[in-house]
């Protein structure tokens, strides 16, 4: 069976610093793949590559088996992969359901609509006409994730969903995305955080100055060589 | 009665001076870009009505019927073909080319039509009047002018706030690349944006030839400067604050031109300025709606 | 190549290279003050345009090119040049003391306008020097003693029309000397980087202490004496102004634009390359009338859209040549225990360079 999302030895970077480095992998449907790495370790260049916001050097990304390397972020988004950008982004002079609306640009049928993205993230729901200037950064970014899933992706790419968020709205955020899951979803995350991935996550690919040197389930993978691998250490001789 | 008439004027006159100003205001509110050229545009949407009228013989106001998109397709086309290009460049770029194309079109005009001013006539419309008071009166023209100005600009806000393609503009104001993200093309959001504001200028240019009975190849020069002013004056990025703008441009031309018949310009533009001293944020202060 | 190593490295300000460009310089200079010995008055006068153009290039260059302000108002300070020499020629002064004298006058009213021209910035600064300039000449043609809207003569003027066009020559000629030598020197100085890093990132230069709104404003007052001192000369050329349309006209700020864009804006080598260009086109296609503004407008759009860099810029990232020493280059130093011979210097990345290729990813 082909993958749902796949990237194949790609290389990507900028300028004359190379940020991603040959790196291959796949996502099947309804699996949730984690990227984990130290910063710089080239994680967002790779999602965004995944998204097309950035053209790879080398390599090729196939969707359901198709080459789509060169097809253009907006395309993409409407062929089923949306990337939730680091910072969120969110439109700010928009309410809250406009942002969400602006998500279902190139509406794809499926079950994500207004109402079914405020039950998956509760916390919306007396948002719907706030300004996303005026929200908080745990509601920022259920916004985002909401306004991902308005287009009914089949991969939803999620760059640094806790990064500078309170423990107890992490906790909230992850207990929603165990919610959205399922249907075939796949989803790409990355995330500083270890033990939060680690729990959520199907598989993992450990990533280090661009290059990907461990990859497994959280089950084969020992906490150690995780960890050696994010900082860097020894990794070959593991 | 001299000065409640003038005034009365000039608050009418302020509706096509608002008028001028959306399509800058739209332009600047969600590409960024200043448009030069923006009076410019409205030279040519008067040209070409007077000479739909000339050779066609068709009247002005079905010329608008063309004239209007007409301009809107010419506008998405400028946005896509070169000032996509220039904003992509830096702050400079779209800068330059718009105030090459604002070279370019008076020079052409004065080549191909001469710089005699090309008749728009519109029967009696520009001389009928309504007496409201003694020594007031409301020209018709003026009154339809003011009217167009208030729905231009109520419709603008409501096609921004309530239409998709209102969201997706607003929202490429914000974060064009974040959009794209979303599935949409922003160089088509933004086109589609510069296209309503050549629209919207050429609708303006021809009522300006309407008022003036004709257009020349320099109103262009004096159009975008008022646009600017009532734009500035209004306050950035507020719409009913254009109107407000213009109206304060309108009434301070037709008091000094009670004064003397060569001060309107100076005065307009000294209001202008003293504002920008002691107001850089205008006089409506606003939420920034566009 | 040498690596870079901290503390074994020292900024090369290129001053052989200025010693070589003032000796140069100061040969053609004075080879241009002779040339009305060798030439006749005819060839001569025509010179004086191209300085004046050289003049009003580098000035708007310092402007855009170097401080990030578009200015399309140029022409309010070329008609004071030009309606100063009246002034001070009624109050008594010969012509070319008047128009040096009227000069710093218009310095202090450049001075006192940026108040108002700084409460804009980007296109609507742009566009509020436009406004300034119509502002200007409305008032101007209130005085009917300077001629109201017809222009008018110099009316104490040099009687023989050689010692006229000698001294006009002169004087045009040392305007653009000191234009040139001001701009170099003020480029080279702490000011001539702090306005650079204000063109690339005005936010980032007033978070590094440099004072943004002092430099730009030094720079808005020596553009409007050197236009000035360019307007006066064309009120000394041509005897008076024909009308006070023609001198406060926005086309001044094409020929302006146009002759820096063509030649390469944000260096001084290209205004100098451009202003020949529009001197050379303007001899050939004048005739044209006023198609001649529409192929220069045209120009102007392709060459800021497919040669940003303009002809210099594009021929000094071909070959690597620069006429005025403007730039540093950080070199490295000979390690002492190890003495290599000296490195070639690395060129700092060319931010221009930059910036197109981080926008032709992001667009990609």
């Amino acid at each position: 069976m082909t993958a749902l999302l796949a990237a194949e030895s790609v290389s990507a970077g900028y300028g004359d610093s190379r940020a991603v480095a040959d790196l291959s992998f796949e996502v099947a449907p309804g699996e949730v793949l984690a990227l984990v790495g130290a910063n710089g370790a080239g994680k967002s260049t790779l999602l965004r590559v995944l998204a097309g916001a950035h053209r790879p050097s080398v390599g090729r990304v196939l969707l359901r088996g198709e080459d789509v390397t060169h097809v253009r972020d907006f395309e993409r988004n409407r062929l089923g992969v949306c990337l939730v950008p680091e910072g969120r982004r969110l439109f700010p002079s928009l309410t809250v359901r406009e942002n969400l609306e602006v998500g279902a640009g190139s509406r794809r049928d499926g079950r994500w609509t207004v109402d079914t993205v405020v039950d998956a993230l509760p916390m919306l729901g007396d948002l719907l006409g706030r300004n996303a200037s005026q929200l908080s950064g745990g509601q920022q970014q259920a916004v985002a994730i909401g306004r991902g899933l308005m287009s009914n992706p089949e991969v939803l790419l999620l760059d640094e969903v806790s990064l500078g968020l309170a423990p107890i709205v992490i906790d909230e955020l992850y207990a929603s995305l165990a919610t959205v899951r399922g249907g075939g979803l796949g989803i790409v995350l990355v995330e500083q955080d270890l033990e939060r991935t680690v729990a959520v996550a199907d598989r993992l690919v450990c990533m280090l100055e661009g290059h990907a040197v461990l990859a497994g389930t959280p089950g084969e993978l020992s906490r150690q060589a995780i960890t050696d691998a994010y900082f860097g250490h020894e990794v070959a001789s593991w | 009665m001299v000065i409640v008439n003038a005034l009365v004027q000039g608050v009418l006159l302020g509706g096509l001076f608002a008028m001028a100003a959306l399509g800058l205001s739209i332009a600047f509110g969600i590409l960024r870009v200043v448009n030069l050229a923006h009076g410019e545009i409205m030279t040519v949407g008067a040209y070409l009505a007077a000479v739909a009228l000339s050779t066609l013989g068709v009247s002005v106001w079905l010329s608008l019927l063309v004239v209007v998109p007409l301009l809107g397709v010419v506008g998405y086309w400028v946005q896509r073909l070169l000032l996509q290009r220039a904003l992509s460049l830096g702050e400079l770029a779209p800068l330059l080319v718009t105030f090459g194309i604002a070279i370019i079109i008076p020079n052409a005009l004065i080549e191909l039509f001469t710089t005699n001013k090309q008749a728009i006539p519109t029967g009696d419309l520009a001389v009928r009047s309504v007496q409201v008071a003694e020594g007031v009166r409301i020209g018709v023209l003026p009154l339809l002018t003011m009217l167009v100005a208030v729905l231009l600009i109520a419709g603008t806000q409501q096609f921004l706030a309530r239409t998709r393609a209102g969201r997706y503009m607003r929202a490429a104001a914000d974060d064009s690349e974040t959009l794209r993200l979303m599935g949409v093309d922003h160089r088509r959001v933004y086109a589609y944006a510069m296209g309503l504001a050549f629209a919207i200028a050429a609708l303006a240019g021809v009522f300006f030839g309407m008022r003036q009975g004709g257009v020349t190849p320099f109103d262009g020069q004096l159009l975008v400067l008022f646009a600017f002013e009532a734009v500035i004056i209004g306050g950035l990025g507020s719409l009913w604050g254009t109107l407000a703008g213009g109206i304060v441009l309108g009434v301070a031309q037709t008091l000094a031109g009670v004064v003397s018949p060569e001060l309107p310009l100076l005065v307009g533009n000294l209001v202008f300025l003293a504002v920008l001293v002691l107001r850089p944020t205008g006089i409506v202060r606003s939420k920034v709606v566009v | 190549m040498e690596p870079l190593v901290p503390g074994q490295v020292r900024v090369d300000r290129l001053r052989r290279r200025m010693i070589t460009v003032q000796i140069i310089g100061a040969g053609v200079i004075v080879a241009l003050a002779m040339a009305p010995y060798v030439f006749e008055p005819a060839v001569t006068s025509q010179w004086i345009k191209l300085f004046y153009l050289i003049t009003l290039a580098t000035a708007w260059n310092l402007l855009a090119g170097f401080a990030g302000m578009v200015s399309v108002g140029q022409q309010a300070y070329i008609g004071l040049g030009a309606y100063g020499v009246f002034v001070f020629n009624d109050l008594g002064l010969d012509p070319y003391s008047s128009a040096l004298v009227a000069s710093v006058a218009i310095g202090v009213i450049a001075f006192a306008l940026s108040f108002v021209a700084f409460r804009l910035r980007g296109g609507y600064f742009a566009i509020g020097t436009w406004v300034i300039a119509e502002a200007v000449r409305q008032i101007v043609i209130r005085f009917d003693s300077l001629g109201a809207g017809r222009g008018r003569g110099i009316e104490d003027y040099t009687a023989d029309p050689v010692m006229r066009n000698l001294f006009t020559y002169w004087l045009a000629l040392g305007i653009l000397t000191a234009t040139l030598i001001g701009s170099l020197f003020l480029l080279r100085s702490c000011m001539g980087v702090a306005l650079q890093s204000i063109r690339d990132n005005e936010l980032a230069a007033r978070a590094l202490g440099v004072d943004v709104s002092r430099a730009k404003r030094i720079v808005f007052v020596l553009a409007a004496v050197m236009a000035a001192l360019a307007g006066s000369v064309i009120c000394l050329q041509q005897i008076g102004v024909q009308s006070p349309s023609q001198i406060f006209s926005v086309s001044f700020s094409a020929f302006m634009i146009f002759m820096v864009l063509i030649g390469g804006i944000g260096t001084l080598e290209g205004p100098i390359l451009g202003a020949i260009i529009y001197y050379v086109m303007d001899l050939w296609f004048s005739q044209m009338g006023l198609w001649y503004l529409v192929v220069l407008g045209v120009l102007a759009i392709a060459v800021t859209l497919f040669l940003p860099q303009g002809i210099w810029g594009a021929l000094r990232a071909r070959f690597d040549i620069t006429l005025f020493p403007v730039g540093h280059r950080v070199v490295a130093v000979p390690h002492p225990a190890a003495p290599a011979p000296a490195a070639p210097a690395v060129r700092a990345p060319d931010p221009q360079n930059d910036t197109t290729a981080a926008s032709a990813t992001t667009e990609g």
